[in-house]
C-alpha cells in the first residue's frame, strides 16, 4: 500500500474536494489521532505531557492562527505574542473573578484577542509589507504596556494573574493527562474548523489577496472585510493558545511570557514549518518545542569542549540558520519537504 | 446591430491627470449590449486608464459613468464595481500564482458564494452544497477553455499563453454583464491568438457576453470587433466600424507617428 493517486478514481466533486481526498492521507491521520488521543497519554511521562505536548499543542494553536494571517493571507503581524497575552489574561479575570463558566472564558479570551487584533488591523487596509510589520509591532508594545499598567487588569502586583484550579461542569481538571485531553480537544475543533475555512472561499479570498491584491479586489474581493476576518480569526486562535498554555502550563498569566521574543518565535514556526499550510503550523511549532531540548540534552553533552557563551546561544544560532535556510532555499517549508517526499512516492510505481 | 440601443456602459468626459500628465482628456465612449467593442491606440494612451476608471481603479477628476442607464458615483470600490457585473483581466499576469488554476477560477466567482464564516468552517452541509455546485461551474469554464489538464496545477508555474487563458477563466467565473479584457493576446504567438480569439467570439457570440477589449493586433481587432474607439494621447481621436476606422486618417497618422518616433 502507497501514497498514491493513480487508481483512485474520484467519481464526484464531491469527493474530490473532500478534506482528505487521498486515501493514505486518511489513514495517516487516523494513525496520528490514534496516537494522539490512545497511545500519547498512557505512555508518556508526566513531564513529557506537561512540559512538552502541551506547549507544543498550545503553540501550533497560535502558529495556525498566525499561519492565517501571514501564510494565507500576506499579512504580517509581529504582535501575535501579544494577543495571546489578551487571551490569557481576559480568560483567567472571566474565570476566576466573574465565574464564567472555563469553556466559555476560553471562548471569552479568544474573543477579546480577536477584537484587539481587528483593532490593530485596521492600518493593514492602508498600508502593507514592512509599515505594516512595524504597526503590529505597536500593537505588541502598547497591549504589553496596558496590562501591566493597568491595575485593575492583575487586581494586585502589576502585571500577573494566577490561573485558579479549573473545574469544567464540576469535574476538576488537575492532572497533565486531563489537562491533555483538554488541549488536544480544543486543538482538534480549531484545527478542523480552520482547515475548512482554508479550503473554502475564505482561504481563497486570502491567498488572491496574499498573490496580487489589486487583481482580487478587481475580481470582487473585498479587502476590507477579509483582510480584517483575516486579522479577527488569526488573533482569535492566538488568544484561545495564550488562555490555554496558561491555565494549563503557566499557571499565571505573566507578561513576561508573551514577549516580542514570542512573536518571533511564532514567525519563525510557521517560516520552518512551512507557510500557507496547516500542516507547517504544527511541525513548526513541534520543531521549535524540540529543538532547545534537544540542543540542551544531546548535542551540548557531546560538544563538552564548545566554549560556554557558544552553547548558551546555540539555540538562537541554530534556530536563526534555520530561518535563513528555509526562507532562502526552500520558503515554504518543511511542509513542502514533507509534501516532496510523498509526492516521489504519489505515482509509484510509475514515476516519470 | 442596432446601434440605438441604450448602452450597457456610458462614461461621460472622462478627465483624469497624474501629476502633469493628463492621462485621459474629456473621453466619452460606450459599450451597447452584446457587442465586442474594442479601444485601441499606441501605448501610453490612455486605455488601461480607462479600464481602471471604469474598475474603481482610478477616480476621475471629471466626467460621469453610467451603467445599464443608471449614474454611480465616480469613486467606487473596485469590489462594488465587480459586484455590479464588470469583471476584468489584466495587460501584465495577474494570477494568484500560489494558487492552481481551479482555486484562481473559483476565486473568480467569489460575489456569487454567500455561505456565512461559520458554515464555511463547519462545511459539512451548506457550505459543502456551494462549493460544490460552483465547482461545476468553473469546471464548465475549464472545458469551454480547453485547459483540463492544467486544473490542479500552480498557476505560477503555468507557460505564459495558458496564464492569460485562465485569467480569461477567471473573469467568465464571474458571469459578468461586461467583460473587460485588456490585452488578452499581447506576447502570444499566432497560434495562441487565434485560440483566445476563438474563446472571445464563443462567448459573444454562444454565452452573450458583452465584451470590451484593448488590442494592438489590428488583424484580429479588425476581425473580431463590432466597433472600435481610438485613444491618442489621452484624447479619443476616432470611433466606428473597423472598415470606417481603417480608412480614417487621423488613425493611420497617430500609428504612423508612433511608429516613426
Ligand atoms: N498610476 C499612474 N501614475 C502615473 N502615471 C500613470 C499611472 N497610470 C498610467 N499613467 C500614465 O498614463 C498614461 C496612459 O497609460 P495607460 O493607460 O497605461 O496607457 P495604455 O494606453 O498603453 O494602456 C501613460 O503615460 C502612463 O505612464
Ligand atoms: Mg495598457
Amino acid at each position: 500500500m502507497f501514497y498514491r493517486e493513480c487508481g483512485v478514481l474520484k467519481e464526484t466533486y464531491r469527493q474530490d474536494m473532500a478534506i482528505f481526498p487521498i486515501p493514505l492521507d486518511r489513514w495517516g491521520l487516523g494513525v496520528m489521532l490514534v496516537l494522539a488521543f490512545l497511545v500519547i497519554p498512557f505512555t508518556a511521562s508526566d513531564y513529557w505531557l506537561s512540559s512538552i505536548m502541551l506547549p507544543f499543542y498550545c503553540f501550533s494553536l497560535a502558529a495556525l492562527g498566525l499561519n492565517f494571517l501571514t501564510g494565507y493571507a500576506g499579512q504580517v503581524s509581529i504582535g501575535h505574542a501579544a494577543f495571546m497575552a489578551v487571551g490569557a489574561y481576559s480568560s483567567l479575570i472571566l474565570y476566576g473573578r466573574y465565574g464564567v463558566p472555563l469553556p466559555l472564558s476560553i471562548l471569552g479570551g479568544g474573543i477579546f484577542a480577536s477584537a484587539a487584533g481587528t483593532i490593530f488591523g485596521i492600518p493593514s487596509l492602508r498600508i502593507k509589507g514592512f509599515y505594516l510589520a512595524v504597526s503590529t509591532l505597536a500593537a505588541q508594545f502598547i497591549i504589553e504596556w496596558v496590562l501591566t499598567h493597568w491595575q485593575w487588569v492583575s487586581g494586585g502586583v502589576f502585571g500577573t494573574v494566577d490561573a485558579p484550579d479549573m473545574y469544567i461542569f464540576g469535574w476538576l481538571i488537575d492532572t497533565p493527562v486531563k489537562k491533555y485531553y483538554l488541549v488536544l480537544c480544543v486543538l482538534i475543533l480549531l484545527t478542523v474548523f480552520g482547515k475548512n475555512l482554508v479550503r473554502g472561499q475564505l482561504g481563497r479570498n486570502w491567498t488572491a489577496i496574499r498573490d496580487m491584491d489589486v487583481a482580487a479586489e478587481i475580481i470582487g474581493v473585498s479587502l476590507f472585510r477579509n483582510k480584517l476576518i483575516a486579522f479577527a480569526v488569526s488573533s482569535f486562535y492566538a488568544g484561545v493558545a495564550g488562555s490555554l498554555i496558561t491555565f494549563t502550563y503557566y499557571l499565571a498569566a505573566n507578561i513576561e511570557e508573551f514577549n516580542l521574543f514570542l512573536s518571533f518565535h511564532l514567525l519563525g514556526m510557521i517560516i520552518i514549518g512551512g507557510m500557507g499550510t496547516v500542516l507547517g503550523s504544527f511541525f513548526g511549532a513541534g520543531f521549535m518545542t524540540l529543538l532547545p531540548i534537544f540542543i540542551n540534552q544531546t548535542l551540548l553533552t557531546i560538544m563538552e569542549r564548545v566554549p560556554s557563551d557558544i552553547r548558551a546561544n546555540s539555540e538562537a544560532i541554530v534556530f536563526g540558520g534555520l530561518i535563513v535556510f528555509f526562507l532562502i532555499v526552500e520558503p515554504y517549508g518543511m511542509a513542502r519537504l514533507w509534501q516532496t517526499i510523498k509526492e516521489k512516492m504519489r505515482l509509484w510505481p510509475f514515476p516519470y | 446591430m442596432n446601434k440605438k440601443r441604450e448602452p450597457l456602459l456610458r462614461v461621460e468626459d472622462i478627465s483624469i491627470t497624474f501629476g502633469r500628465l493628463k492621462a485621459l482628456n474629456g473621453v466619452s465612449l460606450e459599450v451597447y449590449p452584446g457587442e465586442v467593442m474594442a479601444i485601441i491606440g499606441p501605448n501610453g494612451a490612455g486605455k488601461t486608464t480607462m479600464l481602471n476608471v471604469i474598475n474603481g481603479v482610478y477616480t476621475p477628476d471629471e466626467g460621469r459613468i453610467f451603467f445599464e442607464g443608471m449614474e454611480r458615483p465616480l469613486k467606487m470600490k473596485p469590489h462594488h464595481v465587480a459586484a455590479m457585473g464588470i469583471s476584468r483581466t489584466f495587460q501584465n499576469l495577474a494570477l494568484f500564482r500560489g494558487m492552481t488554476t481551479l482555486g484562481n477560477i473559483l476565486v473568480g466567482r467569489s460575489q456569487k458564494m454567500h455561505s456565512n464564516f461559520f458554515s464555511q468552517g463547519i462545511y459539512w452541509g451548506m457550505s459543502e452544497k456551494e462549493e460544490v455546485e460552483h465547482r461545476e461551474a468553473v469546471e464548465w469554464i475549464i472545458d469551454f477553455l480547453e485547459i483540463e489538464n492544467i486544473r490542479k496545477q500552480p498557476a505560477g508555474m503555468l507557460p505564459y499563453g495558458l496564464q492569460k487563458r485562465v485569467e480569461l477563466g477567471r473573469a467568465l467565473a464571474a458571469e459578468p454583464k461586461l467583460l473587460l479584457l485588456d490585452e488578452p493576446m499581447a506576447g502570444m504567438n499566432l497560434e495562441e491568438k487565434e485560440d483566445i480569439a476563438r474563446f472571445v467570439l464563443d462567448a459573444n457570440e454562444e454565452l452573450n457576453y458583452t465584451i470590451a477589449l484593448i488590442e494592438h493586433d489590428m488583424g484580429v481587432v479588425m476581425d473580431i470587433c463590432d466597433r472600435i474607439v481610438v485613444l491618442d494621447f489621452g484624447n479619443k481621436i476616432a470611433e466606428g466600424t473597423p472598415e470606417e476606422i481603417k480608412a480614417n486618417p487621423k488613425v493611420i497618422q497617430a500609428y504612423l507617428g508612433t511608429a516613426g518616433g
